[in-house]
């Protein structure tokens, strides 16, 4: 079959980053043209500012070598720009006379700097600040001249000034408004940002009008002159006073470029322009929804709905971006997002130390956070950023939100907290042993630029996400730019676009009882799932329709298909349940025995008052439970794992009450209880809280006058402590209290969502409400906690009941 | 010429699951069989770090291995992008409901690894 002609206009990030998408997915479908205005391959534009800074070379920011372009068997035309495009005959016309015929057109022109209309615009050493060329020429200027004057104090100029500064020259930044990068930051972190940019030898001429540009005898710029008539020298003069979508091709083609063709090119959520079927447009040139995103993180979403469209998948939309700012200046760290200025309705955090060097501003409205500027530190950046996209409430953490996310307890990277003063062999993602060095090698080799992408090639911060704020200061500094993810409710997996919360709803109201027919109503993308949704639709059918739906055993992960835990050489690990951590000498002489018997080489105490059996053989794991002859203690599955109980009153001088007894109850209550996540729960008998009650999914805390419940404690990666829930005076209450609560749990909590995950993402009050303030409601939950377990089969002993597939103990014969 | 020797029944292998032949010459085979009935037969040793396949979730035409979750292709044994590696795949044929392996692939692929624990 003939191929299809694809024809590109524009050679730069965003452009180019959809034809890699489109090659990927579709790598034969079309014979690819491209035309560059630029003389240079396809080159990271926003790592201009370090190679202006003398931090980095030209050649180390380009991103894709002529090479590339000849291996994916891409036409190149550089250093020729378009000038016409004949629709009717499909023809793109080049300056030169070259031309291309085109099936599929796409217009990245990209943006251009905007130049106020002033006398001496045109003076020679007056440019702009966009491309390699005016990169060279600052440079170049650098070396000859001694005034620079940047007009515009944005995001680009302030990079420019800060450039040139460094490369030697007297800097003046010119900016009409009171305080620097006035939509980016608000008074106070503009004010800190001039006094420390002033402090490194910069000089501001703020709320200044330019008039004119004053030229020499020779044609070129020797001053700037201002509205009331004052003058500054100027050798060399950066235009930065922001930038514009490109349309003029555009505009002379008849494409839709908004009203009084003043928007970008006009496109809808396919990336298709409004006017031109065959024509789509990615980048700083095209406006979606009114919108035009200068951010690499929207342009590339972009790019990757474009491709799967090119590709004639017909999948993707694009739905627009919530997008955040950082200054590429080193040394200097800032970071605003939303809706950062307030206004009505909206509550303010503030945190000032201007001799410090560092200011905090959150904007809280409605329980949620919707906006923040930072000045000085800026680690939190990212997690405020993920707070405001998702909309979570905050009203339990907002005492601690102005402290960060590492003062709401995480481990694993050693506190570090800003990436550029780490050593390249330092651990960056404390789970998965990632470095510094090994992040930054990913980056430059393999070209990444988003969180995602960086999370998927070196696993760094893919695991308990601590470190992110940490890869995101190193792909700022390795790879430039902002590269935050835009918002999307998030799917459950690649297989569905349908969220946890879809899903747990739609089995509910439509009463489903099998996977399939959840797979089948909600248009899965697969035929049976994958390893990430497939255990969640089984366990919401299961929880929600307890004695109705079946169990699928083949959707459990391993663990829980064998009950127990598979180490990593393959064998695995029998832990006997030991009701609220007592034993007897009987089961622990069976234990010896047992180990004796099946050559078992480790045994260990567990943190939840058992003992663990590692080592053994998958064929042997039936008679080990048998000879064991004690119960599961599921300690493989996303079940109940076991109540932790100090001696209590029977024993402790200090006890106050029995917390052994009510320990074991509850455990006896509550096992086989499958749930979202692993449950841990502990008694103590006193405050002195020996069982560690704070830090468990239900915790008691025995005192004179009853019992203390706490609710979502995690001593897991994110140390959190549990939340006060309510104070009873019998253990019959403590039990119906808690199992009302972990029903509540299991019945709304998301696969995989401990309880601290799920009463943050509901709200303690949720909790309290449906727990406290409604008695029948309580009762109710505890009812059908009781009713689920009831019947429950002990997997280690009743098999069939269980869904326990023995021939998986069984190999077939030897070969 | 292929040597074809009888292994088991399609309906021996678990619906969406696998069994585990273990050889005396080298590592385990896992045999799996899809929600097509389709089977196919791989070493049982992720390439990541030789993580048991046969133990792992199978869905589609792929089995995520039960330590790190990497994802395996059943037809082809390679990881899914962006993981990188392949394990060796063994030949099956299906005949009459009975799956067969090729005894002279049981007996040279895949010998000097490690035989797994499991």
């Amino acid at each position: 079959m003939k191929k299809m002609k694809l024809v590109m206009v524009g050679n730069g990030m965003a452009g180019v980053r959809t034809l890699e998408e489109l090659i990927k997915i579709a790598p034969d479908l079309y014979d690819i043209t491209v035309f560059g205005a630029e003389p240079h391959p396809n080159y990271n534009r926003i790592l201009l500012s370090p190679v202006l800074a003398g931090e980095q070379t030209l050649d180390e920011i380009v991103l894709n070598p002529l090479g590339w372009y000849t291996e994916n068997g891409i036409t190149l035309h550089l250093g020729k720009k378009v000038v016409d495009i004949d629709r009717r005959n499909r023809v793109v016309k080049a300056e030169d006379g070259t031309e291309a015929e085109y099936d599929r057109l796409l217009i990245c022109t990209g943006s251009n700097p905007f130049i106020p209309p002033m006398p001496g615009k045109d003076l020679e050493g007056v440019i702009a600040y966009r491309d390699i060329h005016d990169t060279n020429t600052m440079i170049e200027a650098a070396t000859k001249y001694k005034h620079a004057v940047v007009v515009g104090g944005g995001l680009l100029g302030l990079e420019a000034a800060n450039g040139l500064m460094l490369r030697g020259m007297r800097v003046t930044v010119v900016h009409l408004a009171p305080w620097l990068m006035e939509r980016q930051l608000d008074e106070v972190a503009g004010k800190l940002l001039q006094t420390s940019l002033e402090s490194r030898g910069l000089a501001f001429k703020m709320g200044a009008q330019t008039q004119a540009l004053i030229g020499d005898k020779d044609g070129r710029v020797m001053a700037v002159q201002f509205k009331d008539s004052a003058e500054i020298p100027a050798d060399l003069v950066v235009m930065a006073a922001g930038i514009r979508p490109n349309t003029a091709l555009a505009i002379k083609i008849g494409l839709n470029c908004g009203k009084d063709n003043r928007s970008g090119i006009v496109v809808d959520d396919t990336m298709q322009t409004i006017t031109d079927p065959r024509i789509y447009s990615v980048g700083e040139c095209a406006a979606h929804r009114g919108t035009v995103y200068g951010l690499v993180a929207p342009l590339f979403e972009q790019g990757k709905v474009c491709a799967t469209h090119l590709a004639q998948f017909g999948i993707g939309r694009y739905q627009g971006s919530l997008t955040s700012t950082k200054l590429k200046v080193t040394g200097i760290d800032l970071f605003s997002a939303g809706n950062f200025t307030g206004g009505e309705g909206c509550e303010e955090i503030v945190m000032s130390d201007p001799y410090g060097g560092v200011y905090k501003k959150l904007v809280i409205k409605d329980d949620k956070l919707i906006g923040a500027c930072m000045y000085g530190d800026t680690v939190d950046g990212s997690w405020y950023f993920k707070l405001l996209r998702e909309g979570r409430k905050v009203s339990d953490i907002r005492d601690k939100l102005m402290f960060g996310e590492s003062n709401i307890g995480d481990v694993g990277h050693e506190g570090h907290s800003h990436a550029a003063t780490m050593a390249d062999t330092d651990e960056v993602c404390g789970c998965n042993g990632v470095s510094k060095g090994a992040i930054c090698k990913a980056i430059k080799e393999k070209g990444l630029f988003t969180l995602e992408e960086v999370k998927k090639h070196t696993k760094a911060s893919a695991s308990c996400g601590s470190c992110t704020g940490l890869v995101e200061q190193l792909l700022m500094f390795t790879a430039g730019g902002d590269y935050s993810k835009a918002p999307t409710k998030k799917a459950m997996c690649a297989c569905t676009d349908a969220s946890h919360q879809d899903v747990r709803e739609a089995i509910r109201k439509d009463h489903h009882l099998t996977i399939d027919a959840v797979y089948r109503s909600m248009a899965w993308r697969t035929p049976n799932g994958c390893a990430s949704c497939r255990p969640a639709v089984n366990y919401y059918l299961i929880s929600t329709w307890p004695k109705e739906a079946k169990d699928d055993p083949q959707s459990h992960f391993i663990n829980e298909r064998s009950h127990a835990n598979i180490q990593k050489d393959g064998t695995y690990s029998v832990v006997p349940r030991m009701w609220g951590g007592t034993t007897n000498s009987s089961e622990l002489r069976r234990i010896a025995d047992v180990v004796d018997k099946y050559a078992i080489p480790t045994v260990k105490v567990t943190g939840g008052q058992r003992i663990d059996l590692l080592g053994v053989k998958k064929e042997d794991l039936p008679a080990v439970w048998k000879d064991l002859a004690m119960p599961s203690g599921h300690a493989y599955g996303k079940t109940l794992r076991t109540v932790k109980t100090c001696v209590g009153s029977e024993w402790c001088r200090f006890g106050t009450q029995d917390s052994t007894a009510l320990g074991i109850e509850l455990e006896r209550v509550l096992w086989r209880m499958y749930a979202p996540h692993k449950v841990k729960l502990a008694v103590s008998g006193c405050p002195r809280n020996c069982a560690e009650s704070g830090i468990k999914d239900v915790g008691v805390i025995g005192v004179d006058s009853g019992w203390e419940i706490y609710v979502g404690g995690n001593g897991g990666i994110k140390t959190d402590v549990a939340q006060f829930l309510v104070k009873l005076k019998t253990a019959a209450e403590v039990i119906e209290y808690s199992g009302a609560f972990l029903q509540l749990y299991r019945e709304e909590g998301w696969y995989l969502e401990r309880t601290v995950h799920y009463i943050s993402r509901v709200g303690l009050d949720h909790v309290k409400t449906r727990i406290l303030n409604d008695a029948d409601g309580r009762r109710a939950l505890h009812d059908k906690l009781l009713f689920s377990l009831d019947g429950e089969p002990d997997p280690w002993f009743e098999f069939e009941k269980a869904g326990v597939d023995a021939r998986q103990f069984e190999p077939l014969g030897v070969i | 010429m292929s040597d074809w020797k009888a292994i088991c029944k399609v309906d021996e292998i678990p619906l969406l699951g696998a069994r585990r032949l273990p050889r005396k010459l080298g590592g385990d085979v896992a045999i799996f069989r899809n929600s097509e009935d389709k089977v196919f037969a791989l070493l049982d040793s992720c390439p990541h770090k030789g993580g048991p396949l046969s133990q792992g979730i199978v869905f589609g035409e792929s089995v995520a291995c039960p330590l790190h979750n990497w994802t395996i292709g059943l037809d082809d044994g390679c990881a899914r992008s962006p993981d990188e590696g392949c394990t060796p795949r063994f030949a099956v044929k299906v005949d009459s409901g009975v799956v067969h392996l090729d005894l002279e692939e049981l007996n040279s692929v895949a010998l000097r690894e490690v035989p797994s624990a499991a």
